[in-house]
């Protein structure tokens, strides 16, 4: 994975295998504090004590199709790589969070990629579930959630392509606002077709 | 066209457009339309499934078919991401591995307009992957 947002999609999909209906996203990034962090919050099932001790040994997962879990085992590389590292807090019927943190300068941090897609994606295939997005950097702050988005909206499911596009939109443009780093924007309607 | 930088925006522009158009007020009965789930663990997302669930959210309604986009988890095909699993209205679901763009514009032209199979199919016995785990 060359981008830091498909990590984060990845890592939400254990949140959603939890069954949690409120997911946070949280992105801190401050150049002068040479920080950048990933957090991820959910109400999920949480993690038993035991499988949490060793939970990024990639030999170690919940599922019964196969018998290895690379997401969080990649993520902790990628987060070692910069000198950062993962840490997760987990309870049992509470929720889980998963924070992985980076050197913001360091050459092997990933950007940050088209997280306006991936969350996009999120909404489009998860409409019971409530995804809070917030981003901060040193010139501001900026926070979405789909469903304040349905309620403002008046709306039952923000499922419509043209609805997630304009959502899209208005993420990006807040994000280019913040001055968020190494996102991209990806010109909509040009798929390869 | 005007930015969009707020939820006054959106709310904006949204009422411009159900003057001008008419919006559909989606009640989705998903037995009786197309649903596409998207195999999306981590060898999914790493061999691009995230970029085949963009173009079937964005060309099925281009084309016109009434369908419900959705993700699920590893099918256990990690070999053959991105996978995907196709149900026709009445009919068994049907599973297609090595999906880049290309075979995905096939699957919409061929498997879901006329039914035709085409390349890449996974001949798999289940019933359904969510109940299964």
């Amino acid at each position: 994975m060359k981008e830091l947002s498909l990590n984060i999609l990845d890592i939400v999909q254990n949140s959603i295998r939890a069954k949690a209906d409120e997911i946070l996203i949280k992105i801190n990034e401050s150049p002068a504090n040479d920080i950048y962090q990933i957090i991820i919050t959910d109400n999920g099932s949480g993690i038993p004590e035991e499988i949490l001790q060793n939970i990024t040994d990639p030999f170690v997962t919940t599922r019964t199709k196969r018998r290895m879990g690379l997401g969080l085992s990649l993520l902790e590389y990628h987060a070692q790589l910069t000198g950062g590292g993962l840490e997760i807090n987990s309870k049992v019927g509470k929720g889980t969070e998963v924070t992985a943190s980076f050197s913001f300068g360091h050459f092997d941090r990933q950007p940050l990629g088209d997280i306006v897609s991936i969350l996009i994606v999120l909404l489009a295939a998860n409409p019971g579930i409530n995804f809070i997005y917030k981003h901060s950097t040193d010139k501001g702050e900026y926070r979405f959630s789909s469903k304040e988005t349905e309620e403002y909206l008046e709306v039952e499911s923000l499922y419509d392509r043209t609805l997630l596009e304009e959502i899209g939109w208005m993420i990006g443009e807040n994000l280019k606002a913040i001055e968020a780093s190494g996102f991209e924007l990806k010109e909509r309607n040009k798929v390869a077709f | 066209m005007s930015k969009i930088t707020s939820l006054a925006d959106l709310k904006k522009r949204r009422e411009e457009l159900k003057n001008g158009l008419d919006i559909r007020i989606k009640a989705i009965d998903p037995e009786n339309v197309v649903q596409v789930k998207v195999a999306m663990a981590t060898c999914g997302i790493a061999s691009g499934a995230k970029t085949v669930m963009e173009f079937f959210l964005e060309q099925l309604e281009r084309r016109n078919v009434a369908a419900v986009v959705t993700q699920t988890g590893c099918m256990g095909y990690c070999y053959a991401e991105p996978t995907i699993e196709v149900k026709l209205p009445g009919q068994d679901p049907v599973v297609f591995g090595f999906v880049d763009l290309k075979r995905a514009d096939q699957i919409i032209e061929k498997y879901i307009k006329t039914g035709e199979l085409v390349d890449g199919i996974i001949p798999v016995n289940y019933q359904t992957i969510d109940l299964k785990e």
